[in-house]
Formats: structure tokens, sequence, C-alpha cells
């Protein structure tokens, strides 16, 4: 057992809702008790998802399982077929289901339905949702496409190409219901391989029907856009049909151009037009003197393996950052994960335990944090701007408006939503300058509570309020432990230290009291505070 | 495990109507596919109602990632509950699962010194690996009974729909509550209330002289009130069926009444209590005429926008039955179809002796075809749960989200209007908007 209070990924069955709620002509039946349609409501009302997922639940309660539950399944197998009539049928298991081992993957097949049934082995206990996701599109592509001919041609785009007098043309895998900004990227993706001169033969699974997917080898090559998603089917498909892949994601402008590098060298096309044609304000807002003020902010970043280590190409070559810390809990991904973080000297964090990132955002209190709708609740805590880069996310996080990650417009839109949560430059310098002023007194220091982090955090356990703490962390922070040696100020020093303005005062006072206690200091004076600030400067 | 309470239970799928006893209404009965939170989406309200409380559920991923999303993922902080992950190895022998569960309970405590009753709750997973709660919370109270009080309650899906939950949580408390002293008498008011609503009914209470007033659940889980033949009990929420019986056994006796929702319920509520204590109708509408006037002026201009509108009610929460009555009688609505998750008759009777005597009442659900109905019926409003309202929105229909009506301070006088309200807004709303 593992306690947990939040968690990144839901069970792998979520994955497979979501491969089948990014699709037409799919349907999911799933094995599952009562109370198992909550995940419904992930795409109506966090995705705002117009349509209710494909997604029928046999619904189990106590007082079915003295009798025949799989007489429950293969009755909504049936009604479920003649119902939606979809071009290929799914069928899974939710956690409670699979310890009843009633099999619905074969009593499905033992139907004679005349679809594709594709069984799911969704292993709840072991694999999470992410994983779901990836083995349930894996295996729907291998059901619809296994047996098929080697097309003509296979393994060179740019010769087949050249052969039939066309475009090349690529699959763009990975787009899912409940992934970030997918809708916009795919977009964008588009009209960026457009400017090169490819097609956009496929998106899948968002969009596709079964019939779109075995049609999928028309494609020269593939893009796994999402590897989450798509990195098992892009390796399967190669392995199988010669189909190559292209490994760059597209997020920031120098993960663009590479991107158009490597889909120019696999198709033989000219980047230099493309490239040339490139409309992005990232390189010049981030070298334009209002940016100063960007330099060497220290930020941490989570989130899923794709958006984190794009991110921290971006935020530490686009925007000048310093990335003190980062991390995912992808643990599919680790070894990549691992490897960047060998190259930018940063232990990478891969933890699916919320706590534990918690922790190390504490524990780092960086300027900035980049991550997940959770990180945004324990930035909110401590009381460090965020913006949000990753699922899972919010009803906020799918915006109305066009806002892609992908693409020479996603930079666009990162460079906006990663520096907006700060102050700009000239605005940190007249609030400093200002800072005697009246207008800018935030009145008394709030008195330190004197009980450990735990016990004062279910006050602020109010779902849908803000954190009704002021931005000072005046509380230890999480992962600060309770026996701490209590370090005092004196009122000199407190009165100096409330001269800081409050939104860096949080840090002074933390920055210098954990120089006194690691200094034996029991007694904080004016010297203390500066000698602090001397020591944590830069 | 116990069965989801059932009027009359129907095998397979099929659904047949029947005629309720002692009432002409005609019952739909109807098993298959459902729509609906199980009981672990309770604790949502109730850490929130008793604040020593914390809850671990002893369950899935798939446990936690409901809890996370029936919380919407917006507490900002470490919320009073949790999930105790089973993992494979767990799965793999019993007596393994109960030492990780000590060990989790251990560290659990540690963390937070700040909680005063631990509910362990089970789930459908703990259900069908056997892995037997109330021998592990006796345990564990002996490891730390000197400082926790550390109780089990199940919160499955296969045996509790939504709000039964909290039902199922209440009902483990009971053996605890202290006994009330021989020869003294007490209220005992049943169902978790907003704290304003409890203060609201308190001075009610005061000014008619009944006392002492209990609620069950208290605002802190250490504070338990106590029971005994001397206590009349009253139920606040349509869904504490089991709780009842539970102390009904401790010999306290019941009053049945309808709930208090709308000015008539809240009245006839207060009049049966009122009775038990022999006091009379006259001293009671002096004692609300307060109240109830100001309720009927807030209410009269929602009656003017609800009054003719057609009301179809999904199975959610079991509020449906006394909601569609208040709206029925009190604003002047029609209703179509009313789905209930189970009816608990025990409770319920005061209830459907009021509700219209052509009501299409349906126990259970079979999804699909409810759907069908309802888009043939075409209401002005449709309540139901959150995973159906914005596709029912999207096929033209007019939701509200029950969920809301779970979490809002919908009882007593002051709060009817608020309730109406409720049902109004996305009228309202949808006559505001231009396309």
């Amino acid at each position: 057992m593992e306690l947990t209070v939040w968690t990144y990924e839901g069970p792998p069955h979520i994955g497979a809702m979501r491969i089948a709620a990014s699709m037409d002509a799919v349907h999911l039946v799933l094995h599952a008790p009562l109370g198992d349609s909550y995940a419904d409501l992930l795409f109506t009302m966090i995705a705002r998802s117009a349509a209710r997922p494909p997604v029928s639940y046999t619904s189990f309660q106590a007082r079915d399982l003295g009798g025949d539950t799989a007489q429950l399944v293969k009755t909504r197998l049936a009604e479920t077929v003649a119902r939606f009539k979809p071009q290929a049928l799914l069928v899974g298991e939710a956690c409670t289901a699979e310890l009843l081992q009633d099999q619905p993957g074969a009593l499905a097949l033992g139907m004679g339905f005349d679809i594709p049934v594709i069984p799911l082995e969704l292993p709840a206990f072991t694999r999470k949702e992410s994983w779901g996701a990836s083995e349930t599109f894996h295996q729907l592509v291998r059901a619809l496409l296994s047996g098929r001919p080697m097309p003509e041609g296979a393994g060179d785009p740019a010769g087949r190409a050249q052969a039939e007098g066309r475009r090349p043309r690529a699959n763009l895998l990975g787009p899912s219901a409940l992934g970030f900004r997918c809708r916009d990227d795919v977009a964008e993706v588009t009209k960026l391989l457009d400017s090169l001169g490819v097609d956009v033969h496929l998106v899948a699974p968002a969009g596709a029907t079964p019939a779109d997917l075995t049609g999928m080898l028309a494609a020269d090559f593939n893009i796994c856009l999402y590897p989450e998603i798509a990195h098992s089917t892009c390796v399967w498909l190669e392995r199988m049909f010669k189909q190559p892949w292209v490994r760059t994601v597209p997020i920031g402008v120098g993960a663009t151009r590479d991107f158009l590098l490597e889909v120019a060298r696999l198709t033989g096309l000219d980047p230099e037009p493309a490239l040339a044609r490139a409309r992005t304000r990232l390189p010049w807002f981030s070298r334009s003197v209002d940016s100063t003020y960007l330099t060497g902010k220290r930020v941490f970043i989570f989130g899923d393996a794709t958006h984190v280590m794009a991110a921290v190409r971006v935020a530490r070559e686009e925007l000048g950052f310093d990335v003190v810390g980062f991390g995912s809990y992808s643990r599919e991904f680790a070894r990549e994960l691992r490897a960047l973080g060998e190259d930018i000297g940063v232990e990478a964090l891969i933890t699916d335990d919320y706590l534990a990132v918690e922790a190390r955002v504490a524990e780092l209190h960086p300027e900035l944090v980049l991550g997940t709708q959770m990180e945004r609740h324990i930035a909110k805590r401590i009381g460090i701007p965020c913006a949000v880069i990753s699922s899972p996310v919010h009803v906020q996080d799918f915006p109305a408006r066009y806002a892609p990650q992908m693409g020479f417009e996603g930079a666009n839109v990162i460079f906006d939503t990663w520096v907006h949560p700060l102050m700009m430059g000239l605005e940190e310098h007249l609030i400093t300058m200002f800072r005697e002023d009246s207008e800018f007194d935030d009145g008394e220091v709030p008195e330190r509570p004197s009980q450990p982090a735990q016990a004062t955090a279910p006050v602020l356990a109010d779902a849908g309020e803000p954190n009704p703490r002021p931005a000072e962390a005046g509380a230890p922070a999480p992962g600060e432990s309770a026996d701490a040696t209590e370090v005092r100020w004196e009122s000199d020093a407190e009165k100096e230290l409330r001269k800081i303005p409050f939104f860096v005062r949080g840090k002074a006072r933390r920055n210098t009291e954990n120089f006194a206690r690691e200094r034996g200091l029991s007694l904080i004076s004016v010297d203390t505070l500066y000698d602090a600030k001397a020591h944590f400067g830069r | 495990m116990t069965d989801i309470p059932s009027a009359s239970s129907t095998a397979g799928f099929s659904s047949s109507p029947n005629v309720l006893a002692g009432s002409s209404l005609a019952v739909r009965h109807e098993r298959g596919e459902r729509q609906a939170f199980c009981g672990l989406s309770g604790i949502v309200w109730l850490h929130r109602k008793m604040q020593d409380s914390f809850f671990l559920v002893v369950g899935s991923r798939t446990c936690a990632h409901m809890m996370q999303s029936a919380a919407g993922v917006m507490i900002f902080a470490e919320p009073r509950f949790g999930t105790a992950l089973l993992q494979d190895r767990d799965l793999a022998g019993l007596a393994d699962a109960n030492d990780e569960l000590d060990r989790v309970v251990r560290e659990l405590l540690a963390r937070r010194p700040d909680i005063g009753t631990l509910f362990l709750v089970a789930t459908c997973p703990s259900e069908v690996i056997k892995l037997d709660l109330d021998t592990a919370a006796a345990r564990l109270q002996q490891a730390h009974g000197g400082r926790v009080r550390i109780l089990a309650y199940s919160g499955s899906g296969l045996d509790t729909s939504f709000t039964q939950g909290e039902d199922s949580c209440l009902r483990a408390l009971v053996p605890h509550l202290p006994e009330l002293p021989a020869m003294q008498r007490s209220l005992l008011v049943v169902g978790s209330l907003a704290d304003v609503v409890e203060d609201q009914f308190q001075r009610l209470f005061d000014k008619l002289g009944i006392g002492p007033v209990h609620f069950l659940p208290p605002r802190r889980a250490a504070d338990l009130p106590p029971v005994g033949p001397g206590t009349f009990l009253i139920a606040a929420q349509p869904f504490v069926g089991e709780t009842m019986d539970a102390l009904r056994e401790r010999g306290s006796q019941l009053i049945t009444a309808p709930f208090p929702f709308g000015i008539e319920g809240t009245r006839a509520w207060l009049l049966a209590i009122a009775a038990a204590w022999g006091i009379s109708t006259q001293q009671v509408d002096e004692v609300i005429a307060a109240p109830a006037a100001r309720a009927k002026t807030a209410l009269a201009r929602y009656r003017e926008q609800l009054g003719g509108k057609r009301v179809s009610f999904l199975p959610d929460s079991q509020l449906e039955i006394p909601l569609g009555r208040f709206l029925a009688r009190e604003c002047g609505m029609q209703l179509g179809e009313l789905g209930v998750p189970y009816l608990d008759r025990r409770l319920m009777e005061p209830e459907l002796a009021l509700l219209p005597k052509d009501t299409q009442l349906t126990e259970g659900q079979d999804l699909e075809p409810q759907l069908e109905r309802l888009r043939a019926e075409r209401p002005d409003i449709t309540v139901c749960g959150l995973g159906l309202a914005n596709p029912l929105e999207a096929e033209g229909l007019t939701t509200k989200w029950a969920i809301e009506l779970v979490f809002t301070p919908i009882q007593g006088f002051d709060q009817a209007a608020d309730l109406a309200e409720l049902f109004a807004r996305p009228l309202n709303r949808r006559q505001r908007l231009g396309f």
C-alpha cells in the first residue's frame, strides 16, 4: 500500500477511455461497479466536451456478485453494439472487475460481433493512465492493421512521394482527449508542415475512426506528437511497416526549428523557406530590455515527460531562466528524463507522489513553478507564481481561444503564459522604489503560527476558495519538520523585514531563518538579516 | 456486504411498473447502467463537516482519482482524506495487506497529529478481496487508542450510491455514541447540515423550548452526541435510513416527517418534532411566523419564474423526492419522470404522500432507455449528475447539476428561496443568452 493524497494519473482504464473519447465510431464497454462512471465528468465537465464519452458500464453491485456478473457483461455488450453500432469495440475492465476475473474481452470475442473487438488488458494495480492510453491506441492500431501487406516504397518517404508525384504525407499521432492543448497543437503543426510542403494524412487518435486507422499506411511517415500516447504505436508501425517517425516534439522556437529540419531530412525537402517564413515574437521579446529581469529566475518544472522536457529547453535557452528542479510522473520516460537531468546538472524527480513534489518545491523555493493543476495548488499554498504546462488540468486549462503550445505560435503563447505570472521589469523596480508609499502599505505582519504546517493545513482545505493565507508563507512549508529550532526576530529586525516588498518578504524571512538556524542563532538581529541577504544574494 | 436498499428486487435488466403500497404512485424499477457517484464521494463534505476527522480510503488508484475528480481538484491544501493504494503485492495475501494498512496508518498519524477520528473507508476492491476493515479498525484502535478513535465503514459502489456513503459513515458512529442518561430526553437531528442551517434550526428549537438538541454528524467527530431511550430522532437528510435503524436499536424514537425543504417541508418537520414535545401547532406557527413570512416573500418571485415549468430528475442524491415535492407544491412546477437511486420507504412515506398522484417514480436506473424517455419528454429543466449535464445541454435541454443541491445549504425557511433560485438560474440563463 502507498499513501496518496492526489494522483497525477488515473488508472489505466481512464487511459482507454481517453482513446475512445478521442475517436469517432469506437465504443468502449467497461466492466466496472456503480460509481466508476464518475470518469465521464472528466470529459464532460473538465474538458467541456459536448458529448458523453462513448463508454458503457456494467455498473454491477453487491447483489450481482452472488449471481452471474458475466451475464451482465454480455447483456451490456449486446445492448451497446445494437445501440451505438460502432466500427470497433473496445472491451476492458476497471480495477474491481479485474479482481472478479470475468474476462469480458474473451466473452466479447465469443459473441460473434461482425466488427473488430479489441480486448484490453488494463492491470489497474500496476499500471496507470498514460500506459493505458498508449496500450489501447497500440492494440487498436494493431488489431486493425495486423497482417496487412507492406506498402510499396515503405521506409523511403522522399522516394515514395516522388514516385507517386505528390507531396509527402504524415500521420500526426498522439493528440487525445484530456491531453494538454492537443486541439490547437494539431492545427499549428498542420500549418507548420504545410509551410514545409508536407500534408497531414491522418490525425489519430483525436478525430479518427477505425476506418481511418486502416488507411494509416498510406502515409509516408509518422509524427509522434505526444510520446506518452503514441510512442509504442510509432515503434510498432516502424517495425512492421517500415514507417519512419519523427522524434522531435516542436515545443519552443528551437525545438520547432529542429522539428522542421528533422521532417525535411526525412522527406528530402528544403527547410530554408519554411524557416525563413517563421513568425514568432518570442526571440525578440526575450531580448527586449524589459525581459532583463527574467535573467536567472529560478524555475521548477513538473508534468508529463513531453511538456517537461520541452519546457526545460525553453526555460533555459529561450527565456534565460535557471531550471533549479524538474521532474515528471511519466515513469515510462524516466530514462530520457534522467539523461536530461544529467545534461543540465539537475536531478530529475520521477514520482507519482504529489507530497514529494510539494516537498521539493518547498525546499527549492523557486521564483516560478511550471506544472500541472497540482503544482498550481502547491505554488498557491507556498505563495509562488505558477503557470500550467501539462495535464492533469483544470477546466480553465481548456481555453476557448486558440492557444497552442507547439510550433511558432505555440512559442508566443508560452512566452505570454509563463511570463505573465511574474512581475515585469519596470513594475518590479517601481514597486521597490515606492515601497515606503502608503499605497504599498500591506498591513501588519501576521503573527507566525507556531503549529506545524500539518496542523494548520486543514483550515485551508476549502473547496473552490482562494487561499486565504497572504502571499508571505508564514507557516513553515510542508517538508520542513516541526522540530526545527524556533528562531525569533528582534523587533528592529522584524521592522526592517517589513521594509522589504511583500512579494519577496516571505523568501527573505525563510532565508534569514534558515541562515540563523544553520549558524545556531536563536535571535535574528538587523545584522543577521543583512548577513543572510549577503549570503544568499546574487 | 449489504445491498442497496430496494423496494423490491427485480432480477436482470427488466423494468416492471408496480404500485406502491399505501400510495397510488406507480413505481418503475430499473436495473442497468448507472450514472451516479459511489458512496466515497460523501467524504468530500464529511471531511469539511467534521474538522477533526480524516478519511483513509483503502482502495485502488481509481478511488483516489474519483475523490480527486469529485472534489474538482479544487482543494488548495492537503485535505483531510487520502487513499491507501492497494497494489499487486497487497492482493497476493491478506496478512500482508493488513500489515501494510497498519504501516500506512502509522505513517499517516505521524504526519497528521491533528487527526482525532480516523475513518477507514472500504471500497469495491477492498471488499472484493475481503479485506476486513472493521477488524482492522479494532486492531488499530488497540495500537493507537490513546490518541485517536479509529472506525471503519463502506463507501464502496457495491454497497452504496453517492449520498448513501454518509449513511454508512454515520451508522459506523452509532455504537460509539455515549448513552443519554436515563430519564432525560433530547432531540437528535441526523444528516449533515451546513453549520449556518444548524444554527438557524437551533435558534428555532430554543424559541420552542425544545432541547437539548444534538446533531449527527457533529462539527467535531470527538463531540459525539448522546443517544438513548429518551432520544427523539429526526432525519434532516433523506439518505440516513440505516443510521436511523441503528439509532432505534439503541432505544431512541423515530419522528417521521417530510424533509425540511421549502416552507411547507420545514414547517411540517418542525411540527412533527414539536408534537413529540407536546407543543401545539399554534405555538409553532407563532415562532416560525417571521421566518416563514420572509421565506414566502422571497419565494414569490421564483414561483413566477418556475410556475408551469416541467422538471425531470435523473437518479442521483436521494434528494429527488423531497425536492420534487417542493418544486411541485411550492413553486408550481410540473413533475416529469422522477428518478431516485433507491426508494427508502422507512423515511420517505410522508414525502410520497405529498407528491402529485400522477408522479412517474423510477427507482434504480437503466441509463440509455431513461435518456430516451427524457428526450421524448423534453422537460424545461432536468436535474442530473455532472457526467450528463453538459451532453444534455448540448442536446438543447436545460439542466441543473444535482451536486450543487448536496453542497449548498438548502434546508429551512431562510434557504427556501435559495433552493428555488438554484432551479431558476439555469432557466434564467437560457433566456438571457442571445443564441
